[in-house]
């Protein structure tokens, strides 16, 4: 029977062991190391870290982390309050916001903290994010329109119209979802995935958008949107409670209602 | 485009050199509309951002911008200019007031026609909501003039400008980390930045140079702003040796999440929510018997402070307060505050629609910051000349003080500063600034200084953890550049951070790296923050009067014989603050409005 294995240099080693310098509860996070500087392996570096001392989220784990046992464990944080999408992370097992996971919910038992799969890493957590970047920028994603909406006023949008915005607008282009796609894993370079495809519809939805016909026809192709195969992890890991599956079903029906006329 | 890279070899280091009509640092609300507004006018425009620009802290923005769209009832741009005049507490510029409140209407219906997806009224039209010390007719009734986006506007307004940028195909350099400004002959030339993702570092020359590089909220220990809000921009001015202004006026919004100090809109109290004691007692009726829960901010945050303080604080240890909006409905708090519905539960635990959110004051936003006129052009005090322009600076949104709010802002009117001022500062550069102008040469050494800093940052070997260091000066801006002040108090803070901030000689970084290193960037962070922590507590030390956010017990009351001036406040190398004032504008820019005279500040 064929082994798959990782490349030799691409193998995880187990790392350093730092024990915790107070003595409340402790919990074991567990943290993938990877520098750019050396050939070393990737590696697991395990922290011991007091609770009791430590706020409730997996990003304030990280920051006492960073803070009191090694300066040099790098990862992406602003907000900390689920807004800004730069502390997305792989822990345990799941795609989500490091800073609005609660250590509790593992009930003490070891966490384990990897970048997000299937992307490149630039060094520990952190992950090369362009091509998500580039993706996102490919569907336009502005207004497109040839009216021109009186200078002084806005453009009407009955609330009926506005709600159908909402749970799509609210993304905030963590790549949670999109790594989290084994279509994506697979198919990345071609198929637009669940964070791209989410936006895509925010604006086919937008009653004040007047380029339907064009949006449609720039994502007919056997790729950007077909790779979708509706295994919906995108909508089981969003950490906005957002569903991208849902919203790429309606850009098939779209397009096949189109085809339809 | 941009015009060819040259590579300078300087040291240890190389540097690329980018040449461009304009250099934007910072991609929030300010830093996008100016960076979007210069691409449109057709200057080759760098934006610089230590984050991808969608997680910039304009993000975090809930409740919504200002605007006398009078959508919900009768407005007037002239009722929103005085009511942001009372609410600076006579401190902020009238000119500009007039400037950004009249200017307010076509900037946010131009956002409307790039796509923001604001909440619409039954006509249609965009949704306004009652915020703090906002009124009609001078003072006399409530006024719904904040236009929102559920309460994500932030949200909302920030991705726009980002895909406005995208279509105007401006240049982006992100996750550059801008280490200090370019300066020669008392003119800016370039910014000197690093990039994180490959290590290198960039020499970036603009005619214009525009910071947007944010607040410093992240000085003090309990604040809403991001990690990354560490002032980055001002401490660059301080550095080049041009003051910052009116530092002393730290705004401390009044829901603060108790503990993690994650940011609960004043848009619930817009919508009917209202605060409560331990007695259950609704006590801003006793303190602001018109405006009650939805007078000014800072007037808010000293009443839920005195109430603590008297004993009538709720929670085991009396010491915060209750938010309530459960009499609101699952309906209106569905379609209007869903997601601060959720940051309740997950940062406090609270189900909104059967419990009150725990609330305190929490630092949220610095009136203080870079001297500009309304063009966003830094200005200087210069022998008489207050108002002298510094070649080639501007600074837009929290890192500039323009000043549009003077001792205290009013919300909403934030987001507002940063899409007019962001619009005015491409407009004023596409007016002086020749498209594809040459750069002029450059002296050898003028980025020596900062080079030689970050070498030996990065390579730093003393005996102190930045984050050690970080927390300090934090617990002492918490505990003496509070909400309440006195001179006994700020003395005592003025000598702790004296010694803190000279601890940042001996600072330890582990990491060497010039790739992602976290660890150099948290510590040339903090040493932007430690100026600033500094210059703030010795402003606060200085000005010896009650105005807006800056309540001194020793002083309880507004002297505007002696402080109706802006504090400018310089550091030199060696760490020592010394002062100049600058008059405040009691003049308006044109005859369609009357400058409003100082007058005791009641709700």
């Amino acid at each position: 029977m064929a082994e798959f294995r990782l490349p030799k240099n691409s193998r995880v080693k187990k790392g350093q062991h730092y024990k915790a310098e107070t003595s409340g509860q402790l919990t074991t996070v567990k943290v993938y190391r990877w520098s750019p500087d050396d050939d070393q392996n990737p590696r697991t570096d395990t922290y011991e870290v007091d609770l009791d001392n430590c706020g409730p989220m997996v990003l304030d784990a990280l920051i006492k982390i960073k803070d009191e046992m090694d300066s040099t464990v790098t990862f992406r944080r602003s907000c900390r309050e689920g807004i800004c999408g730069s502390c997305a992370m792989n822990i345990n097992g799941t795609n989500t916001l490091a800073c609005t996971t609660s250590i509790k919910q593992f009930k003490g038992k070891e966490i384990a903290i990897y970048p997000l799969p299937h992307l490149e890493v630039i060094k520990d957590l952190v992950p090369d994010l362009t091509h998500f970047y580039a993706q996102y920028a490919s569907i336009k994603p502005w207004m497109q329109t040839d009216s021109v909406p009186l200078p002084d006023k806005e453009r009407l949008q009955s609330i009926e119209d506005r709600e159908k915005l909402d749970g799509l607008y609210e993304c905030i282009l963590c790549a949670c979802c999109q790594t989290s796609c084994p279509s994506y894993w697979w198919n990345g370079d071609r198929y637009l995935g669940p964070a791209v495809l989410l936006q895509s519809y925010r604006w086919l939805a937008d009653s004040r958008d007047e380029y339907t016909g064009e949006r449609l026809e720039d994502l007919e192709d056997p790729f950007k949107v077909y790779r979708c195969h509706t295994i919906m992890n995108c909508a089981n890991t969003c950490p906005k409670g957002l569903n991208p599956g849902k919203a790429i079903g309606e850009i098939k029906k779209m397009i096949a209602q189109r085809h339809a006329l | 485009m941009t015009q060819e890279n040259q590579k300078i070899k300087t040291g240890n280091y190389e540097i690329i050199e980018h040449k461009f009509d304009a250099i934007v640092v910072g991609a929030g609300g300010a830093g996008l509309r100016a960076t979007m507004g210069l691409a449109t006018k057709g200057l080759s425009t760098a934006c610089i951002s230590k984050v991808f620009p969608t997680r910039s802290h304009t993000v975090a923005a809930q409740g919504g911008m200002s605007a006398s769209l009078g959508n919900m009832g009768e407005d007037d741009w002239r009722w929103h200019m005085y009511d942001t005049i009372k609410g600076s507490d006579w401190l902020g510029d009238q000119d500009a007031i007039e400037y950004m409140c009249r200017e307010a209407v076509p900037s946010v219906v131009e956002l409307e026609h790039y796509g923001v997806p604001f909440s619409r009224t039954e006509e249609g039209k965009i949704y306004q909501r009652p915020f703090g010390g906002m009124t009609t007719n001078y003072g006399e009734g409530t006024a719904q003039r904040t236009c929102a986006a559920a309460d994500r506007t932030g949200h909302a307004i920030l991705h726009t400008l980002y895909q406005q940028s995208l279509k105007h195909d401006a240049s982006f350099f992100i996750e550059y980390f801008a280490i200090d400004l370019v300066m020669e002959g008392g003119e800016c030339k370039g910014v000197l930045a690093w990039n994180l993702a490959d290590g290198t570092l960039h020499l970036f020359r603009g005619q214009a140079v525009i910071l947007a590089t944010g607040g410093y909220g992240r000085a003090y220990f309990s604040c809403t702003s991001a990690h990354t809000c560490t002032g980055d921009g001002n401490a660059m001015v301080l550095r080049a040796g041009l003051p910052l202004q009116d530092m002393e006026f730290v705004q401390f919004h009044p829901t603060g999440i108790y503990g993690a100090g994650c940011l609960i809109t004043e848009g619930v109290r817009g919508e009917g929510g209202f605060l409560t004691n331990s007695k259950g007692e609704r006590f801003m009726e006793r303190y602001a018997p018109n405006a009650k829960d939805l007078a000014s901010r800072d007037v808010v945050s000293r009443s839920m402070t005195i109430e603590i303080r008297e004993g009538r604080g709720v929670g085991g240890e009396n010491d915060h307060i209750h938010l309530n909006l459960q009499h609101l409905g699952a309906e209106v708090i569905n379609k209007r505050l869903p997601g601060i519905a959720e940051s309740a539960e997950i940062f406090a635990g609270v189900d909104v629609d059967k419990e009150p959110i725990p609330v305190l004051p929490t630092v949220h936003y610095n009136m203080g910051g870079i001297p500009t006129n309304y063009h966003g052009e830094v200005v200087n005090k210069v022998g008489d000349d207050p108002d002298q322009v510094v070649p080639g600076l501007f600074a837009i949104g929290e890192a500039a003080c323009v000043s549009v709010h003077g001792a205290n802002r009013l919300g909403s009117n934030s987001l507002l500063d940063l899409i007019v001022f962001g619009r005015a500062v491409a407009d004023r550069c596409a007016a002086i600034i020749k498209p594809g102008a040459k750069h002029s040469e450059l002296s050898q050494g003028v980025m020596d200084k900062s080079l030689a800093n970050l070498d030996q940052t990065r390579h730093a070997q003393g005996s102190i953890k930045t984050a050690d260091l970080r927390l300090e000066m934090q617990k002492i801006m918490q505990n003496n550049a509070a909400v309440f002040r006195t001179g006994e108090v700020l003395e005592e803070g003025c000598q702790k951070i004296a010694v803190t901030a000279a601890k940042i000689n001996d600072i330890n970084v582990t990491d060497n790296s010039m790739i992602w290193n976290t660890d150099l960037v948290e510590t040339l962070e903090l040493q932007n923050l430690m100026i600033q922590a500094k210059v703030t507590m010795f402003s606060a030390e200085n000005r010896k009067e009650s105005r807006g956010a800056h309540a001194r017990e020793d002083f309880p009351d507004r002297n505007d014989d002696q402080w109706m001036k802006h504090t400018l406040a310089y550091i030199d190398d060696k760490g020592e603050v010394t002062f100049e004032y600058r008059p405040v504008h009691m003049y308006t820019l044109t005859d369609e409005c009357e400058v409003i005279p100082p007058k005791p500040r009641v709700y």
